[in-house]
């Protein structure tokens, strides 16, 4: 039991907090980090990769985009529909591999990224399938390279959409970061759990459920207003009501 | 300029397979505008869509200022169509981009460098009349402007070749004809061929030089509007100048009389009343500019059936004026 009429208190409680935002933003941005550089390419390839795609015929074969598209649909099918602590545990050796340990904020990352990275891979996929083939079929007719259709018309017309779908996987990433919390991944959840369960102090708990509330808010209005911004036309907005849709049932269907 | 052989293009497959293209062929000369009419399910669209090969053909070869574009590999697919402009019913520009992003998008793809981009860019929204809307985006323009848009973007590469896939259709008609101004314009300053789809025949009345009609994927009649509108039994001359119907009638004759060139300005009807001593009643006429020259048609009632008028028939036949009986029984 903590004592909270101890003098050091509220110090103690602030060097705790401070030391465990700290921790906790650090997984959250580098597991986000690795998910856009990992999940950005796979929502492509995922959406490039079916029937009438750009990467349709991989390396000139259909066979092959074929068989790459069903890998990566499955991939990333069993990435999410994996509950994250079992996830988090059946992937410790690995982790061991990349790491060296599977302790601490820094091992975190790993099972972190990859529950993120096949969420926002749909996402990206489900953005990129709004934007207007109509674009595509216009940027083939200037003589455009497939690379130039991808950076210049399938990513900044998806790219309302995908932020939407980024603040959705940030928040997701944050909600899994605190469940790292109970294997001695550090963090906010960390404190809750052994501040708040284990020694029953009730504000260790609220102070970490308000400031995780704020790191959310805040990550979702920044990602909202970018998202708003690149949104240049009504159809653009009808594409973030869509997107905010898909992610609603995206989200709900997360066991 | 463009010369598309014996093309067939099907869709589906077994049963459900349906032929959109049945071994058309066509020939677009350098510097004209030439328009291919039918209504939709035609295959207007996939015809000008294997133009440029965003729709490959089954069988038949396309040829674009020279090039076989049929048996080019990907890459050189890719530059050929840098040479070959489009333009589409909706547009198809970037949301995310301002005007003059839409237009450098087709200079950044051939890899022009930036200022050079820009200049490039500034000089041909002007050309299109939107040098004031360069930083718009395209969700503040008018149908009319993004099409503008979309034609600055197409031309910008410096194509020898525009195609227009029903480039006018999601447009009101004053638009319309301010486009197909431009188009025109652009025709005959930059010497560019166009080759354009649509179901108006107005469009192809307004601009085109040569003109096709297509019908379940085959070419029923093609050639220069000048000689199609004097082609008896023309269905293209019939939808050029829409007559309406009448009620046949067993003691009257009714004649088509196609005027063109020279003899749209004598007065021909006057006097094949006055040399006949004939009583006739005009039904219908359209009198329409094509390709430049104006041309007409008129429909006259004659009294008596077509045996009885068979000497004034055959007087304005001397003339050298196309008559179709429509109406009464042959001579």
């Amino acid at each position: 039991m903590i004592d909270s009429s101890s003098p050091t208190f509220w110090s103690d409680l602030f060097e705790v907090l401070l030391e465990a935002t700290g921790q906790t933003l650090y997984m959250v941005f580098a597991a986000l980090f690795f998910t856009i550089l990992i999940g950005l390419p796979l929502g492509i390839l995922l959406v490039g990769t079916e029937k009438g795609g750009l990467f349709e015929k991989f390396f000139g074969s259909r066979a092959a985009g074929r068989v790459i598209n069903r890998v990566l649909d499955f991939i990333v099918n069993l990435g999410r529909s994996v509950p994250f602590i079992i996830l988090m545990i059946a992937i410790i050796p690995f982790t061991r591999l990349l790491v060296g340990t599977f302790i601490g904020s820094t091992a975190a990352i790993v099972p972190l990224s990859l529950v993120a990275i096949p969420f926002f891979a749909r996402m990206v996929e489900i953005s990129i399938k709004e934007v207007d083939s109509g674009l595509t079929e216009a940027a083939h007719s200037l003589g455009a390279s497939r690379w130039h259709i991808v950076s210049k018309v399938l990513v900044p017309e998806a790219l309302p959409g995908m932020l939407l779908g980024l603040a959705t996987t940030v928040t997701s990433i944050i909600n899994f970061s605190a469940m790292v919390g109970t294997v001695a991944g550090g963090g906010l959840g960390d404190v809750a759990f052994r501040y708040g369960y284990q020694r029953y102090s009730t504000i260790h708990m609220v102070a970490v459920i308000i400031i995780i509330f704020i790191i959310v808010m805040i990550l979702q209005s920044i990602a909202t207003h970018f998202a708003k911004k690149y949104a240049r036309t009504s159809r653009g907005m009808d594409n973030i009501d869509a997107a905010d849709r898909e992610i609603a049932r995206a989200t709900a269907a997360r066991p | 300029m463009i010369s598309i052989q014996s093309v067939t293009k099907s869709f589906g497959a077994g049963e459900r397979r349906t032929l959109a293209l049945d071994a058309v062929s066509l020939e677009v000369a350098q510097g004209e505008i030439y328009g291919v009419v039918g209504q939709s399910g035609a295959g207007k669209s996939t015809l000008i869509r294997a133009v440029n090969l965003l729709e490959r053909p089954d069988t038949g070869t396309i040829t674009v200022d020279g090039r076989e574009l049929t048996a080019l590999g990907p890459n050189d697919l890719r530059v050929a169509r840098q040479g070959i402009g489009m333009i589409f019913q909706h547009f198809n520009l970037l949301t995310s981009r301002t005007v003059q992003g839409n237009v450098e998008l087709a200079l950044e793809v051939i890899g022009v460098e930036t200022r050079e981009r820009k200049r490039r860019a500034a000089d041909i929204l002007d050309l299109v009349g939107l040098g004031a809307k360069a930083n718009a985006y395209p969700s503040q323009l008018s149908g009319g402007q993004k099409q503008r848009v979309g034609i600055a973007r197409a031309l910008a590469g410096r194509p020898g070749v525009l195609l227009s896939d029903e480039a006018t259709s999601a447009l009101d008609p004053e638009t319309t004809r301010s486009i197909l101004e431009l188009l025109k314009n652009l025709n005959e300053e930059l010497g560019l061929t166009v080759l354009l789809i649509t179901h108006e025949m107005d469009v192809v009345k307004t601009v085109c030089d040569s003109a096709a009609l297509l019908e379940h994927g085959r070419i029923i009649e093609n050639g220069k509007l000048v000689d199609v509108i004097s082609t008896p039994g023309s269905r293209m001359a019939r939808d050029l100048f829409p007559l309406g119907s009448f009620v046949p009638r067993p003691d009257v004759t009714v004649i088509d009389i196609t005027f063109s060139g020279g003899s749209a300005d004598r007065p021909v009807i006057a006097q094949l009343a006055r040399d006949h001593a004939i009583d006739v009643s005009i039904l219908g006429a359209a009198i329409e500019t094509i390709a430049g020259n104006q041309a007409g048609r008129t429909r006259l009632e004659l009294p008596g059936t077509a045996t009885v008028n068979a000497a004034a028939i055959a007087d304005l036949r001397a003339q050298g004026l196309l008559v179709e009986i429509v109406g009464g029984v042959a001579a």
